[in-house]
Order: structure tokens, then C-alpha cells, then sequence
């Protein structure tokens, strides 16, 4: 940092206009940097408004989020948004990439021209302390003091002139829900571009050095920052209920139930909705074009594959609608903290509680949702239990073979049997979904645990803008990048549910010649142990398009019309020709089973790898097939 | 007031984490000598974790972390326990 800096926040509107050629050859580069809530996002979004793209850096699954922002004189800046992070001693690997990009030392990624600090201005004690920590990487810095409207509002009293000189850089004041001081911002920054960078010369601090930096940021702070005579008391209010151990915990048992509900049934008409339109799309098709395997082709696989990425939209978008409101409120770092002692038995973080709460909708948006983990292995566990939560997908196949075998009866002269295998069922999904979780992170992953340590923020009323942004942004990123390889799945399912078709004058349903006819044929012996006939083995290669198409196949293989009715003539023939303890082991191997290409799908661009959803995949199987042995042995043993 | 940041815990040191990291993470989240701690709030089960007042901001941390934090009750507390 030059030591002219100071200076240039006084005389940045003379200065700009020389130090910005008209016509940049290379738009400046700027990097945003500061501790989490600190509104950085926010400001991201005030800067570069709907231009923006999000990626994953190389090899890792940290967001890259860079956008493009109008200097004052018109041209183009590139903002990157960096994680956010107290320290640049990376912890996480969402740190490592802040570190990583400030130190000009990620590959593929060119160092950033200028750095700007956000800071929240109501709470600034730990962000000083970053301030002098990136002071040392040498480059052009300008701090912004966010949220000033806040902190004004509360009676906070900053000395910037005072402040700036301290730290040796601009210091300008930010709102950056209503755009305001962005100019200002963006004339600071654009006038230390120029500025030589110095020698980098940070490295890791030490405990004593931490403590150093910690005295110098306090006697900074002392000297520029009055706190408000009378301080906010809101958040300390809302605490002494939100957190309380029996009324907090009830509130959000609410908040989550609510937040299930809205999952579950607010996304039913939109999906009815896109269901019905491709169907209506293909039945059109249908119509217009000759039958073939062309015909089949773009109908049951392309119209029906993207029809099933679509269908997943409105679900994803509700479930990040109330994780984001969660987020900018300051809740969810408050439900993190009621929840980590319960699922931190499971070995699991406080915060994976809402992506498996989720999945009970579908695995898909949990899985997604599994990104407000910060830690790299508690994620990781939490996307590999969310698919053992019982997801809505499996509801037709549980009431199909429910309604079939299980009698309609009172238990205990109130409950009904039925209703309580659904509800068994449902348990042994969560009870699994905790000991898996348990047995990877206590066996597998053992002597990792993070310490649970985190700051809780001020509450502060979500900005609709950024809530909608953030919102449209998940869509477009499951849309564009689960939902090829979602696509591409479903294309091979149908290609071995319909290749090669039936030889003419066949009798008995096409399914039977196809692949999966083979397949299922061929597993057969494979699946006789645990119950299975072959009808069975040929619907699971197309229900590995999703759970409930299962329902449909087996429709298809018995050549019964009308399958898709849980109650309908379907539930009959089961019931004719499968034993009860083949039903039940079904029942057992559907609790398990990783019958859904989706969810593999979006699992690989989650880790981006392939191998966390082969993993998820041979797991799950190999619990299937012991549960579904296991039950069917048992049951046997029974007389069923 | 926070009278050692480091200090050497009854639960001994974590697997994963070396006493020094613990310090410096403890560090970095404001955890430093001569601040001001108060407990605010505490969790449901086995009261963890624990809800703190540190200076004008709030963090939440495990018993288990908290551990490694040497406090000196003073002020109108002290009074009262003498």
C-alpha cells in the first residue's frame, strides 16, 4: 500500500478521471473480501446487478462467482466475490480460495488489481484485524464500511478520515441494498489501482502474532470508533426467546415445519403444472409423429428427461427461499446452534439438520441445499445420508405395496397397521440416515471434528432483491449444471428400457426385449435370494429413473392398465402373485436402494466427482440387498 | 474478563486439533485477553453449547472449546461471590 493512499480517499474525484484510461486493454480486476454477514453478497449484487456467473473453481467445489460492474467513467470492472472468512490462515476450503486468490497464488486464476474489504460497520472488532492481515499481501486495498445506514441508525460515531489514515487506505461508506456509495467505491478504487504493490509478506500468523494484530486493531478501533451510547438491544431480545432451550427449540421445530410443509405442497401445482406440460408436449408428438423409435426416443426420453430435471425447480427454489431468508436474517446460524447437539451425535454439523429436513421433500434440493455446511467432510457426510431420507418419490411405491399387503386393521384400537408400517418405514430412513452418518464420520473420517465455533449476528431484515436474486441464481445453476447429467441419465435408462424393440408378433410387453428385460432377466438369480422375482428385477433398471416410475414399470411388466393407481387393479395382481415376505423385502430394499439417477446426478456436480456418487451408490445397495435379505429371510421364518 | 485463551483443557487436546490451532481459531473469533465473556445462553441437552456475550459481539461454541478460555469472574459478580 503507497503511503499516498490516505490522500487519495480525500482527492479521489480529482484523481479518477487520470488514472482510468479511457479504454482499459485488461478491465481492472477486484476482489471482494471480508468476514462472513458482513454483506458482501449484497454488495456483489449492488455492483454487477444481473451480470454475473457462477462456477466452481478447478478441481473443488467452492463457488466462483465473478460479475461485471460499470466504473464511474463507464467501463467495465471484474468484481470477484471471495468467501468469506475471518482469517487468511485457510480452515476450509471455501478459505483456502480467499487465501489462495488474495495471495495471487490459485492456478488459473489471475491475482486481483485491487482488494476491497467489506466490513459490517455496526461490527467492526474482527474485520480490523483482517484489514492489517491482508495489509501484508501487499496489494491496493480500500475498505468499505457496509451497512453505514445501520450503524448510523444506531448511533455508532466512525472517525473515516481518522480511520483511513490508521490503516493506510480509502475508507468508504457503503448501503449496499440501496446502492449507495458505490461511485464513491468504485472512484476509491479505481485511484489505488495504480499504486505500486508492495513485496507480499504474509505468512501464517502465530498465536503471539494473532494477539498483536488483535491490540493494534483494538487501539485502532478505540481511537476512530464511539460505540453508541445506547446499544442495539433488538438482537439480545430476540435471543433471550429465539434460543431459549424450550421456547427457541419449539420456534423452530415451527420455522422447520413450515418450511417442510412449503417443500411439500407449495411445489405440488407448479410441478403438476410442468408434469402435465410435457406430457401434454408428448402426447402432442404423439400424435403428429410416425411411431418409431425416433418417436420414442424424443417422447419417453428427451420430453420426459428434461420434463423430469424441470419438475425438480420448484421445489429447489422454495427450499433455497427459505434458506436464504434464514441466512440474511441471521437464523440460521441460531438454529445451528439448538440443533448441534443432536445431530452432532450423529457425527453430523448443526447445520446439515435443514438439508435433511429437506430431503424428506426430495434428496435433490437437500443435497443442494448441504452447501450452508462449511466443513468439506461434514458436507460430504450430509450429501451421502440425504438420500436415505424417505423422499416423496417413494411414497407411490410404499402405498402400492402397502395397500396390496398390509391389512387395513386397527392396532392398539387407534392406530392403523398400515399407517404404522408407513411410519416404521419412514423411521428406519432416519434412523439409518444418523447411524450412517455416525459410521462415517466416527469410524471412517474419525479425529476430524471441527470445533463448533461461530459467530451469531446480528438479526437484520433480508433484502428482497438479494433474496430473489440468490433464489433465481440456484434455479439457473441446478438447471444448467445437474441438470445435463440428470438428462443424460435418463436418455441411457430409456435406451435400455426400449432397445431393442419387441421382434413382430410378440407377445407380452416390449420392456421384456429390451436391455433392461435382459438385465433384469440376468439379475434375477442375484435377486432370488432376497425375494425377488424377475417382473421385479425388470422394473428396477427403468425405476432407476426415479422411485416412483417403479410403480409404473411393474404396470408395464405384469401388462396391467391403469398401474399407477395405488388401490387400482394393479395392487391385486401384486397381491396374487407375490409372497408377503417378498413384498416386505421390496418394502426394505426401496427404504435403501439408490434408485434415482437424479439424485447420483446432482451429487456429482455437488462433489464434482464421480466418486462420492459411485460411493453413494454401491452403499446404498449394499444396504439394500442386506435389509431386503434380512426381511425376506425373516419374514419366511415367520410363515409370511 | 478473559484471563488465558489456550488454556490447557480438562478434555485434553482434541484429536484433530493441536492445542495451538485451537488457540489461534479461538483467536480469531475475538476470543482475546482482556475481553469482556458472559454467558447468555445455554443449549437444551447437557446445557451445550453455550450461547456468549464477548464484548459487543455473540458467539456460540461447544463446551468442549470453550474449555481451552481461562475466565476471572470480576465486577458486580465477583463482589457477590465473595
Amino acid at each position: 500500500m503507497s503511503v499516498e493512499a490516505p490522500e487519495a480517499r480525500m482527492s479521489v474525484a480529482e484523481l479518477a478521471p487520470d488514472t482510468t484510461p479511457a479504454a482499459p486493454a485488461a478491465a481492472l480486476r477486484i476482489a471482494l473480501v471480508g468476514n462472513p454477514n458482513c454483506g458482501k453478497t449484497a454488495l456483489f449484487n449492488a455492483l454487477t446487478g444481473a451480470r454475473q456467473k457462477v462456477a466452481n473453481y478447478a478441481g473443488v467445489t467452492v463457488e466462483r462467482k465473478e460479475g461485471l460492474a460499470h466504473g464511474p467513467n463507464g467501463e467495465t470492472l471484474r468484481v470477484l466475490d471471495l468467501p468469506g472468512t475471518y482469517s487468511l490462515r485457510a480452515r476450509s476450503p471455501d478459505e483456502v480460495i480467499t487465501r489462495d486468490v488474495a495471495l495471487g497464488r490459485l492456478e488459473g486464476e489471475t491475482p486481483p488489481d485491487v482488494m476491497i474489504c467489506v466490513a459490517d460497520a455496526t461490527n467492526l472488532r474482527l474485520v480490523l484485524r483482517l484489514v492489517l492481515e491482508l495489509k501484508q499481501i501487499g496489494r491496493p486495498m480500500v475498505l468499505a464500511l457496509n451497512m453505514y445506514d445501520i450503524a448510523e441508525r444506531q448511533g455508532w460515531s466512525i472517525d473515516l478520515d481518522r480511520l483511513s489514515r490508521e490503516l493506510g487506505m480509502p475508507v468508504v461508506t457503503t448501503v449496499a441494498t440501496r446502492k449507495r456509495g458505490l461511485d464513491k467505491l468504485l472512484v476509491a478504487v479505481e485511484a489505488v489501482a495504480g499504486a505500486a504493490h508492495e513485496v507480499p509478506a504474509w505468512r501464517e500468523p502465530s498465536a503471539g502474532e494473532l494477539r498483536a494484530a488483535h491490540a493494534e486493531a483494538e487501539r485502532i478501533r478505540k481511537t476512530c470508533i464511539r460505540p453508541p451510547s445506547h446499544p442495539d438491544t433488538l438482537t439480545g431480545r430476540l435471543d433471550s426467546v429465539l434460543l431459549h432451550p424450550v421456547a427457541g427449540v419449539a420456534i423452530l421445530l415451527t420455522v422447520l415445519f413450515l418450511m417442510f410443509q412449503a417443500v411439500f405442497s407449495w411445489a405440488q401445482p407448479p410441478m403438476d403444472l410442468i408434469k402435465s406440460a410435457f406430457d401434454h408436449l408428448s402426447t402432442l408428438i404423439t400424435q403428429v409423429m410416425p411411431d418409431g423409435v425416433l418417436r420414442s426416443l424424443i417422447c419417453d426420453g428427451i420430453i420426459s428427461g428434461v420434463g423430469s430435471v424441470l419438475v425438480f425447480v420448484p421445489q429447489i427454489m422454495i427450499l433455497f427461499l427459505f434458506i436464504i431468508l434464514l441466512e440474511d436474517s441471521g437464523y440460521m446460524a441460531r438454529a445451528a446452534f439448538l440443533m448441534d447437539k443432536i445431530m452432532g451425535g450423529a457425527g453430523l454439523h448443526g447445520r446439515a439438520f435443514i438439508p435433511l429436513l429437506s430431503s424428506f421433500a426430495c434428496a435433490i434440493p437437500g443435497i443442494m441445499g448441504a452447501r450452508v455446511i462449511d466443513n468439506k467432510r461434514d458436507r460430504l457426510t450430509t450429501i451421502l445420508v440425504a438420500p436415505l431420507m424417505t423422499c416423496s418419490a417413494r411414497i407411490p411405491v410404499y402405498t402400492l405395496i402397502i395397500s396390496a399387503f398390509i391389512p387395513n386393521r386397527a392396532v392398539w384400537g387407534f392406530a392403523s397397521l398400515q399407517g404404522l408400517v408407513m411410519f416404521g418405514l419412514y423411521a428406519t430412513g432416519i434412523l439409518s440416515a444418523l447411524a450412517v452418518g455416525f459410521v462415517v464420520r466416527k469410524v471412517f473420517w474419525r479425529g476430524a471434528t471441527e470445533p463448533f465455533l461461530m459467530e451469531l449476528p446480528a438479526y437484520k431484515r433480508p433484502d428482497a432483491k438479494n433474496v430473489a436474486m440468490g433464489v433465481l441464481t440456484r434455479g439457473k445453476i441446478f438447471v444448467k449444471r445437474a441438470g445435463t447429467v440428470i438428462l443424460a441419465m435418463m436418455i441411457v435408462v430409456w435406451f435400455l428400457s426400449s432397445v431393442p424393440g419387441p421382434p413382430p408378433g410378440a407377445v407380452g410387453p416390449a420392456i421384456n426385449y429390451s436391455f433392461a428385460g435382459m438385465i433384469g432377466h440376468g439379475l434375477e438369480p442375484l435377486l432370488r435370494p432376497i425375494g425377488f422375482t424377475w417382473q421385479i428385477a425388470v422394473a428396477l433398471i427403468p425405476g432407476m429413473a426415479a422411485r416412483e416410475v417403479a410403480v409404473a414399470a411393474l404396470g408395464t411388466v405384469y401388462a396391467v392398465s391403469g398401474g399407477e393407481g395405488a388401490t387400482g387393479p394393479l395392487a391385486g395382481v401384486l397381491h396374487a402373485h407375490w409372497s408377503l415376505a417378498t413384498a416386505l423385502a421390496l418394502l426394505a430394499w426401496y427404504v435403501f436402494a439408490p434408485q434415482c439417477a437424479a439424485t447420483l446426478g446432482v451429487i456429482k456436480r455437488e462433489t464434482n466427482s464421480w466418486t462420492w456418487p459411485t460411493v453413494t451408490f454401491f452403499y446404498m445397495l449394499a444396504l439394500a440387498y442386506a435389509a431386503a435379505f434380512a426381511t425376506f429371510h425373516i419374514a419366511q421364518a415367520f410363515g409370511a | 474478563m478473559v484471563v488465558q485463551v489456550g488454556a490447557p483443557s480438562a478434555f485434553g487436546p482434541t484429536e484433530a486439533l493441536a492445542q495451538g490451532e485451537l488457540e489461534r481459531r479461538l483467536l480469531e473469533i475475538g476470543f482475546v485477553e482482556g475481553a469482556e465473556v458472559e454467558i447468555l445462553h445455554e443449549g437444551m441437552i447437557g446445557r451445550d453449547p453455550i450461547g456468549v456475550r464477548l464484548d459487543d459481539m455473540r458467539v456460540a461454541l461447544r463446551r468442549r472449546e470453550a474449555d481451552a478460555v481461562l475466565v476471572r469472574v470480576q465486577g458486580a459478580y465477583a463482589e457477590a461471590a465473595e
